[in-house]
């Protein structure tokens, strides 16, 4: 699960993809699971931190973020 | 203080309207040259041209003869200008004129003014009618399409092409048909328009992207600048867009500049489907409109077709800014009667 690496994230949750020209808006969890996932973190370590934050499952919250990363997937920001 | 090089430039394409000629934003990056003490010579068609009412970027217009008045009427008028101005370079700007340009290249060389043309070759061999040969020889995707010279063969044409279909003109536009009925209404106004043929052409569903690019003539590659639009108008062009990374145009900016030896400013229309393959829509021979795009990118175009035609030394460009933006917008000047009249009784202002 590997971002692609010329993708910019800005503080203010603003994606950009320069290979493309598309640019993205995430709220604050969004960014903060992008960024984890740009430090090299997968589904499974990104629960582990979100369950202690945030007051859901495991389950409810993989489900989540697998569907984010799906998302991320369709929108060319994730290697192949 | 520096000596600057003094130099009287004349620009065509000062229609800066909503399907704007390249002329102003040429005249813009030349403008930023630290290298230059230019005077700009507006060369216009029409009287309402907003360019020429630009007074801080344009020093003097002139009006000269339509391209359908040919090339000798154009050379005779460019003559009274020259006597006047002593020119040093023409940048045409629109397709419709440069076939007259590239004839009289030599001509004007003798009278001492420079050009920085493709050839007549180059330039008939990139024809959107040629577009599918083309694709062949230099081994890059371009859309199925065929040209058309009247309504039966239009209508033959279709019937063995899926809709929607692009119907384009000579020249320039371009619309999308979903039937019969609607590529017929656009083959009777493109060839009243521009004339024929009119070309008609697989539609090819995906991102639009362009590359701005400049040859040396000899094969190198000397800017290159891709932009994906990001706004685009009814008429088809882009009223803001953005530059990108993309290493597979730049790719093929080079091979087509390389293989074909391009002189000049050129613009490639393409588009990116889902599956990532790039298609070629359109050469335009010469610099787009968006071309302060490239500059505000860190690669100032007509500052370098400036300097190539007169002779000067010009590295590559290798590196431009991505993810800055243009976004276009219209403005209203305030123009006393009193110049329009001088201009419409004179031909020049």
């Amino acid at each position: 699960m590997i971002i692609k690496g010329n993708i910019a994230l800005s503080e203010n949750g603003f994606v950009f993809n320069p290979s493309t020209g598309d640019s993205f808006t995430l709220n604050n969890t969004g960014k903060e699971v992008l960024m984890m996932i740009k430090k090299g973190k997968n589904i499974s370590q990104i629960a582990d931190l979100m369950i202690a934050k945030y007051d859901a499952d495991r389950i409810t919250i993989e489900r989540y973020l697998e569907d984010f990363v799906n998302d991320l997937s369709m929108n060319n920001l994730m290697e192949d | 203080m520096t000596n600057l090089r003094k130099v009287t430039v004349a620009v065509t394409g000062l229609n800066n309207i909503d399907s704007p000629g390249p002329g102003i934003p040429v005249i813009r990056g030349m403008r930023e040259s630290k290298d230059f003490d230019l005077r700009i010579i507006g060369l216009a068609y029409e009287h309402l041209e907003p360019g020429i009412y630009m007074s801080d970027l344009v020093d003097k217009t002139y009006m000269i003869p339509y391209p359908a008045e040919g090339k000798d009427a154009l050379f005779k008028r460019i003559v009274e200008i020259h006597q006047k101005e002593k020119l040093d370079v023409i940048i045409p700007n629109f397709d419709a004129e440069l076939f007259s340009f590239i004839k009289l290249e030599k001509k004007l060389e003798e009278l001492g003014i420079k050009t920085y043309l493709p050839s007549l070759e180059q330039f008939e061999e990139r024809h959107k009618s040629n577009l599918p040969a083309y694709g062949e020889k230099y081994g890059v995707n371009v859309p199925a399409g065929t040209e058309v010279f009247s309504i039966s063969d239009l209508d033959n044409t279709l019937k063995s092409m899926n809709y929607p279909v692009m119907i384009k003109g000579k020249y320039y536009d371009a619309y999308k048909a979903f039937s019969l009925e609607q590529a017929v209404s656009y083959f009777t106004n493109m060839s009243g328009k521009w004339g024929l043929p009119v070309i008609v052409q697989e539609f090819i569903k995906g991102t639009e992207v362009n590359i701005i690019a400049l040859g040396d003539g000899k094969g190198n590659l000397i800017a290159a600048v891709p932009m994906r639009k990001q706004y685009i108008t009814d008429k088809g062009k882009a009223w803001g867009g953005i530059t990108i990374d993309d290493k597979s145009m730049l790719d093929l900016a080079k091979k087509i500049i390389s293989k074909t030896k391009w002189k000049g400013g050129m613009e490639l229309e393409l588009i990116r489907t889902s599956d990532n393959k790039l298609y070629l829509l359109e050469i335009n021979p010469r610099i787009p409109a968006w071309v302060y795009l490239a500059v505000g990118a860190g690669q100032n175009i007509p500052e370098a077709l400036l300097k190539l035609t007169l002779g000067m030394d010009v590295k590559p460009f290798t590196k431009y800014d991505f993810g800055k933006m243009f976004v276009r917008y219209s403005y209203d000047m305030i123009v006393d009667l009193e110049l329009f009249s001088r201009l419409t009784t004179t031909g020049e202002l």
